[in-house]
């Protein structure tokens, strides 16, 4: 069994930067990196190492748009925040892009997603419309939810995006559940559900760990650990620091990765896919990974010294995208060309959400029920 | 017509909605392999399987999520609570969650979920085996919630919350569950839309509106009332709490003059209580004496049978506070 021998422990909040790890700090030009992969899959099954096969260029070209336009439509929500635009509480993904976007690319259509109230990048990274999603985090009309559901509760059921949650791990069971859809149906659909390290702390988590391991449910958990329970590191919480233990408890396959790496994101997902599909039940990723901005729009992050975001800074999913781009002999050029068109893009899908019309007051009183008259004839 | 039980109309309900739909799933402790704790569920196991018929561990939070997973993709989930009072444990899946995705989701998803389980007092359970949460339930938007009294509704309530597009708490009543009445033959399908009264006992100086066990001890006290006292009561049972019926209820109000609401829950911000406000909100004139509302005392519920009876609004309240009522 190979622990990762410098995943992030306990201490200071110097201890909690991450350390620097020779090999892949190498390649990304001397930058801080998270921890190795460490893919401690159980006994009972024979995979020790992930295999992280390189990805197409235009494959990591199409990920790079998509972390880069969750990216700048999080800094877009920021300042629509800060202009008073956006009500209630919003929590943004800058730093978590990769997670997001490596494991949509793995997963197929007709899967599922659940995810938490952090869940723009998942909305984005399975296809929703930046524009839309925009929309709804304003409340507009032309939000995905008809501005009912807000930042919190991403939703598109044609993209397998089943509901993001404002209750911490609560849209796990969920996912638990249309895993069992699945399998009652005798369909390969996966169920893919992300939440935070802070989740693990609650009730709910345990008791789907424990069902989908026994019952062999087609079903990925997918930690974002990004070191703090909102404003609280986990030192401050639990005795258990390394978070893939507690799944292993339960029986379940554990890979604790590198989360700001698409494809070591992408080829842990696929392999937890494969083991869903082929029957051999539920697997837990532990994504190392770092939020670069607040908790929330808002957040005075008092809990963490600036230099710790800095040096993460140099060790984030966009700046390793980059350098994979560039070592794969992708220009600067065409890059900036990239950023350019990303950039109108989302200043495009502000554009739409801030045209977009206020609902209707009737709308206020739609949805509470289905009108099932029809099924009671 | 034949005579059945509660139990066994319930029974019949959950097979018949399994063979019509295979969408049907049953999910709980014990419902399988035991038949349920009060043998709701016995031979369904056998006649369906186990992926028909879900034996879970004692994780109500989870298999109540989980269920609200599978109804989004147009599974149609029965969830069993082995006693309704583990509502509270699941209440942030049931009232957090189930109860308001439809609207969180902008109507993008529906949630066909029944959440049944028996409730109420009398068999001396206690505090945390003998809540009514019919009056919890109805205080959130999004969910029906159904108590029937009689085998007959049962049946016919059950088969049309589990075809309901909404999620529907459906109630059960301990006391309820031996007790014997008439309905048709498994090969006579019938159907009682939600949210319609019935007017159980017909009469002419005082409504009493009420539902689940609570309709017998009703029915028992106008008895008393009649047969000692010569007061006409007339006993609507609401049948469900969400969508109440008033318009059945005010229709008799109008023939009486005078309305008791009974129930086993709380009367503190209760149905009763919703009940009478609405009477006065909606139709004051029908009144001619203020109307009222029983419920369960405003204490946890005790063991002791001699306590438990102290707390339970029963056939004695009843017959009191309607003399009472008269009187004035």
């Amino acid at each position: 069994m190979k622990l990762a021998d410098n995943a992030t422990r306990s201490g200071t909040a110097e201890d909690l930067a991450i350390q620097s790890n020779s090999e892949a700090a190498e390649e990304s030009g001397g930058l801080a990196t998270p921890a190795s992969i460490t893919t401690d899959i159980l006994p009972s099954d024979s995979a020790t190492d992930l295999e992280v096969p390189a990805l197409p260029t235009e494959s990591l070209l199409e990920m790079y748009r998509k972390a880069l336009a969750i990216r700048l439509m999080e800094e877009a929500l920021l300042a629509a925040a800060e202009e008073g635009q956006i009500g209630g509480a919003m929590h943004t993904a800058i730093g978590h892009e990769a997670n997001a976007v490596g494991a949509a690319y793995a997963l197929q259509q007709g899967d599922y997603v659940t995810c938490t109230y952090r869940g723009h990048h998942h909305g984005l990274a399975w296809g929703m419309d930046p524009g839309r999603a925009i929309a709804e985090v304003m409340g507009r009309s032309d939000g995905f939810a008809k501005g009912k559901g807000g930042s919190m509760h991403f939703v598109s059921p044609e993209s397998g995006m089943m509901g993001a949650n404002g209750i911490v791990a609560a849209q796990v069971p969920h996912a638990a559940g249309l895993a069992l859809a699945s399998q009652l149906r005798g369909e390969d659909r996966v169920a893919i559900t992300f939440f935070g390290d802070g989740a693990l702390f609650q009730g709910v988590m345990h008791e789907t760990f424990n069902i989908a391991a026994k019952w062999k449910l087609p079903l990925i958990f997918y930690c974002e650990n990004n070191r703090y329970s909102e404003m609280t590191p986990i030192w401050r919480t639990s005795s258990i620091e390394d978070i893939f233990l507690f799944p292993r408890a339960y029986g379940m396959a554990t890979m604790q990765i590198d989360g700001n790496d698409v494809e070591i994101v992408h080829a842990a997902v696929s392999r937890a896919a494969e083991r869903a599909r082929s029957g051999s039940g539920p697997t837990f990723i532990e994504g190392i990974t770092y939020r670069l901005a607040g908790h929330m729009a808002g957040d005075l992050e008092t809990y963490r010294p600036p230099e710790e975001v800095e040096k993460q800074k140099a060790y984030e999913p966009l700046v390793v995208l980059r350098s994979k781009l560039l070592k794969r002999g992708v220009g600067e050029t065409a890059i900036a060309g990239i950023d350019r068109e990303v950039d109108d893009m989302i200043d495009e899908a502000v554009a739409f959400a801030e045209k977009s019309p206020w609902p209707d007051a009737a709308e206020t009183y739609r949805d509470v029920f289905v009108d099932s008259a029809a099924s009671n004839a | 017509m034949r005579r059945t039980t509660y139990i066994q109309a319930i029974n019949e309900a959950l097979r018949e909605e399994m063979q019509r739909d295979e969408n049907v799933f049953l999910i709980g402790e014990d419902i399988g392999h035991y038949g349920g704790l009060f043998r709701v569920t016995r031979n369904l196991l056998d006649e369906f399987g186990d992926r028909r018929v879900l034996d879970t561990p004692i994780s109500e939070q989870a298999f109540m999520g989980m269920a609200l997973g599978a109804a989004t993709v147009g599974m149609r989930p029965v969830v069993e609570l082995m006693y309704m009072d583990f509502t509270l444990v699941a209440a942030d899946q049931i009232f957090n969650q189930i109860a308001k995705y439809r609207y969180m989701t902008g109507g993008l998803l529906k949630v066909p979920v029944v959440i049944r389980g028996q409730q109420g007092g009398g068999k001396h359970y206690g505090s945390q085996h003998s809540q009514s949460v019919d009056s919890l339930y109805a205080h959130f938007p999004g969910i029906r919630v159904v108590a029937p009294a009689t085998p007959y509704d049962a049946k016919g309530l059950l088969k049309t919350a589990i075809r309901d597009d909404n999620p529907v708490a459906f109630l059960e009543h301990k006391m309820l569950y031996f007790t014997r009445g008439e309905a048709p033959p498994p090969d006579e399908e019938y159907l009682i839309p939600l949210g319609k009264a019935d007017v159980k006992r017909v009469g002419t100086d005082v409504t009493i509106a009420t539902f689940s066990y609570c309709l017998h001890q009703a029915l028992e006290a106008a008895e008393t009332l009649a047969d000692q006292h010569g007061f006409s009561c007339e006993v609507v049972d609401l049948r469900t709490v969400e969508p109440l019926d008033t318009d059945t209820v005010w229709e008799s109000v109008a023939k009486t003059g005078r309305l008791l609401a009974v129930h086993e829950s709380y009367a503190n911000c209760g149905v009763g209580a919703e009940l009478v406000a609405r009477a006065y909100e909606e139709a004051p004139y029908l009144l001619k004496a203020p109307a009222r509302r029983l419920g369960m005392a405003p204490v946890s519920i005790p063991v002791s049978r001699v306590l438990e009876a102290e707390v339970l609004p029963w056939k004695e309240e009843i017959v009191a506070t309607v003399l009472d009522m008269e009187r004035r």
